[in-house]
């Protein structure tokens, strides 16, 4: 019994050092390492416009003004919610994730064919051939940021009947904010839809 | 296709150095670190008083459950009163009893599994405090259990618990996960303990956006191969996993501990033989420097068997994923990029099924796509990589459990063709045998028997949402997930309740602890056994040929305890959506 006792102390203790160590020292050391390194990257990536955070650059939102490039559908609205839906209490708070509908289950068809018709709706223009896949289901995350380059081309004639911009104007918009594939190889090419309707939004003077 | 095969050799040539300089903390020997850590280590055993001499398996056994158990202890008491302490900015309340245990189980078994959200249920405190501790010391703990039973496969002595766990954790959890991190707030995952804040954005509404010590979570995440996440929704938010490059560094770190493992055991097998031939006063000339053996003769063929399970996995994966959903397809959709439901943009059909294949078969069990939206076959992968659970697996068991495997074949093999059964020179006789079916017997046990229970109790039905033979699937994946100790999910499963938090728990409990106790009884037993000399009736390990029968024997078995299962969730499944 002693000699249990004795080593349970000495458990005890190691335990209590891992904590310290590896459960306070390492993520303070890297806290305060990066704060000075990569300052604005450790706080979140946030945009500003004029004096005002608007934005994470990584994080994607529920964009509906029709002059605007539309993100995927989002579980959680991308924690988007205005002032009347905060007190109705229809916002629940932040959260991530998605729907989780199984391809056999009649309520991700069900969910999918409402997507297609509020974006047919949206885009007249549109053909149902033409409609990218990824426009039309939710991430894995409710917060994805990107849409693939043919989502962001088939909004453009949307965008240009509800605005003042050329056609070669959107176009170019998005290949200014198309990433790339790294190296041709990593990747997929895609479009940052956040700093996209920034952009926009400068171009045609919302902001 | 191309960035599969190139992320897939690129990790190859990155492995390769860790792999030799873990194989260098394991065996103690030189390294080019030891004039710094040998002090920090002598220190830390100074200042916690630890003995360093060498245990027998059972003390050894003994100090790792004790030191585990105090850590549940701390642990849970943190999470029972986390809303009053410190670094709570986001004003998170107490977690409750079921789920507390629940989560600490889980996280102690290196399974992390969430029935939690971490959004809404930690504070800053407890993810730094008990998570990420956690995350360090149960990948040591599954580290140092390989350790030592590595060692008494080869006839060492097992060494001293304390002394591996922490010259894993100073020598290359600690420092790795620095830089990891580093690179990962670099490329834009957050560090930082301001709480989450709120933006007004363009249109004129309002946005919430997490925020928090992620980047320092996000690193040891992978390093040890654990997998829970900061946030609900895991890797797969921009948030843990920002860009292609995060992706791969996260790919990357969460296969370097379970590969180094095997890469270990294979050198030190080599030295064995190597110890051997000087013994027996053969030319040195002729034996290779260990510098240039690659894996050794019988690391590789575990590592080929391992190498043969995993690519079969991805490319079924891969394939599924592209074919597209049904129900998107049933839209009229063209599905040119694959089923892109619950996948991201910027990952895609082949990141998503990469990292789906490498975190079931590396048993981390992060993810950056939705498990509970893939192809029925596509979900099918994973699940089987769980219940073999010898596919690389988590740091230090999946070795563990290969070499278990390993016994059985020599054994099966033995009997078929009237060889003695012997494995690294040591005879397997009817002790071993009995320890080694117990052990595999363990992990279908739980697996089968709690689905089914689910699926007869109510508490254990309500938690299925989604309808068919899917949500059999579900049910198989979750305990799957809990006893291979990956924590992946099908998250669609309601399953924070007492049932699911209860069975849970005690499934990632025995499906750990379980094995190791019987697998370091194992290695005790053949340590203890004489060597016996190669001669004409010995089956050779090291051959090709046995990297192939080692597979077919994995197949074997998982065919005959999990097939029907399979047959009833996932396959009946892509019957029906004629896949």
């Amino acid at each position: 019994m002693k000699d249990f006792l004795k080593r349970f102390k000495t458990a005890f203790i190691f335990t209590i050092g891992m904590c310290v160590i590896c459960g306070f020292v390492y993520p303070m050391f890297l806290t305060a390492t990066s704060q000075i390194f990569f300052h604005d990257q450790a706080n979140g990536s946030k945009i500003e416009v004029n004096g005002e955070v608007v934005a994470s650059e990584f994080v994607g939102q529920d964009f509906t003004d029709e002059r605007l490039f539309h993100c995927r559908p989002s579980a959680y609205n991308y924690n988007t919610y205005t002032l009347e839906q905060l007190e109705s209490g229809e916002y629940a708070g932040l959260s991530s994730g998605s729907n989780n509908y199984a391809p056999s289950n009649p309520a991700l068809e069900k969910r999918i064919s409402d997507e297609v018709k509020t974006f047919m709706d949206e885009n007249p223009t549109v053909k149902l051939d033409d409609i990218p896949s990824d426009i039309v289901t939710a991430s894995g995350s409710g917060l994805d940021p990107h849409i693939s380059v043919e989502a962001a081309m088939v909004q453009v004639d949307r965008i240009v009947a509800n605005t003042d911009l050329t056609n070669e104007e959107v176009i170019s918009l998005i290949e200014k904010n198309t990433e790339h594939k790294i190296l041709g190889i990593f990747g997929e090419d895609k479009v940052n839809i956040v700093l996209l309707n920034l952009d926009l939004a400068k171009e045609i003077g919302m902001i | 296709m191309l960035q599969i095969v190139c992320t897939l050799l690129l990790s190859m040539v990155i492995i390769m150095p860790f792999a030799l300089y873990i194989y260098n903390i394991t065996t103690k020997k030189k390294s080019f670190v030891d004039p710094v850590m040998d002090k920090v280590d002598d220190g830390i055993y100074r200042l916690f008083k630890i003995d360093t001499s060498d245990m027998d398996w059972k003390k050894y056994v003994c100090t790792l459950l004790l030191v585990n158990a105090c850590m549940v202890l701390v642990g849970y008491l943190i999470l029972r009163v986390q809303s009053i302490l410190f670094f709570n900015p986001n004003g998170i309340g107490n977690m409750d009893q079921s789920l507390s245990f629940n989560t600490i189980i889980s996280f102690m078994t290196n399974t992390n599994l969430q029935h939690y959200s971490g959004e809404s249920s930690l504070s800053y405190l407890s993810q730094m405090l008990v998570i990420i501790m956690m995350m360090f010391t149960s990948a040591a703990t599954g580290y140092a259990a390989c350790a030592a039973m590595i060692r008494g496969f080869l006839g060492k002595k097992m060494g001293n618990f304390y002394v591996d766990f922490t010259r894993i954790i100073t020598r290359f959890l600690l420092p790795m996960s620095f830089i990891v991190g580093l690179i990962l707030v670099w490329q834009g995952v957050p560090q930082t303990l301001y709480p989450n804040y709120t933006v007004f954005t363009i249109e004129g509404k309002l946005q919430d956006i997490a925020s928090g010590p992620i980047a320092a979570l996000e690193s040891i995440k992978h390093l040890g191969t654990n997998g829970g996440g900061f946030l609900g929704a895991n890797s797969s938010t921009p948030l843990e996993n920002p860009t292609i490059i995060t992706n791969i560094l996260e790919l990357f770190a969460m296969m370097i501990l379970p590969a180094s493992c095997v890469f270990t055991f294979g050198h030190m097998a080599y030295d064995k033989y190597h110890e051997k031939k000087i013994q027996a006063g053969n030319d040195l000339s002729t034996i290779k420097d260990n510098k240039h053996v690659w894996l050794g003769s019988e690391g590789r063929s575990l590592f080929t068997a391992m190498a043969v399970l995993f690519l079969i996995g991805l490319i079924l994966c891969f394939w599924a994923e592209s074919q597209g959903n049904s129900a998107v397809a049933a839209n009229g959709i063209v599905q040119t990029l694959g089923n892109m439901e619950g996948k991201e943009v910027r990952f895609g059909i082949a990141q998503s099924s990469l990292f789906t294949t490498v975190t079931t078969s590396f048993t981390t069990g992060t993810v950056n796509n939705m498990h509970d939206t893939l192809t029925p076959l596509g979900g099918m992968v994973p699940l089987l990589h769980m219940m073999l659970n010898v596919v690389f697996g988590g740091a230090g068991v999946g070795l563990m459990n290969m070499l278990i495997y390993a016994i059985i074949a020599v054994f099966i093999c033995g009997l078929m063709i009237g060889r003695t059964p012997e494995y690294l020179s040591k005879k397997i006789e009817g002790k071993e045998m009995k320890l080694a079916a117990l052990c595999i017997i363990i992990h279908p046990l739980l697996i089968l028997g709690f689905s089914a229970i689910s699926v007869i109790v109510p508490a254990g039905l309500e938690g299925i949402t989604n309808p068919g033979f899917h949500g059999l699937s579900q049910v198989l994946y979750e305990f799957s997930s809990s006893a291979a100790n990956n924590g992946s999910g099908f998250e669609g499963l309601a399953d924070n309740t007492l049932f699911w938090n209860i069975t849970t728990g005690i499934a990632m409990f025995f499906g750990r602890y379980l094995s190791i106790v019987i697998q370091l009884a194992i290695a005790n037993s053949l340590m203890k056994k004489i060597d016996i000399n190669e001669s004409v009736g010995t089956l050779k390990t090291n051959t090709w040929t046995f990297a192939i029968v080692l597979v077919f024997v994995v197949y074997i078995f998982a065919a005959l305890t999990f097939l029907p299962a399979l047959a009833l969730g996932p396959i009946a499944e892509a019957l029906t959506l004629g896949i």
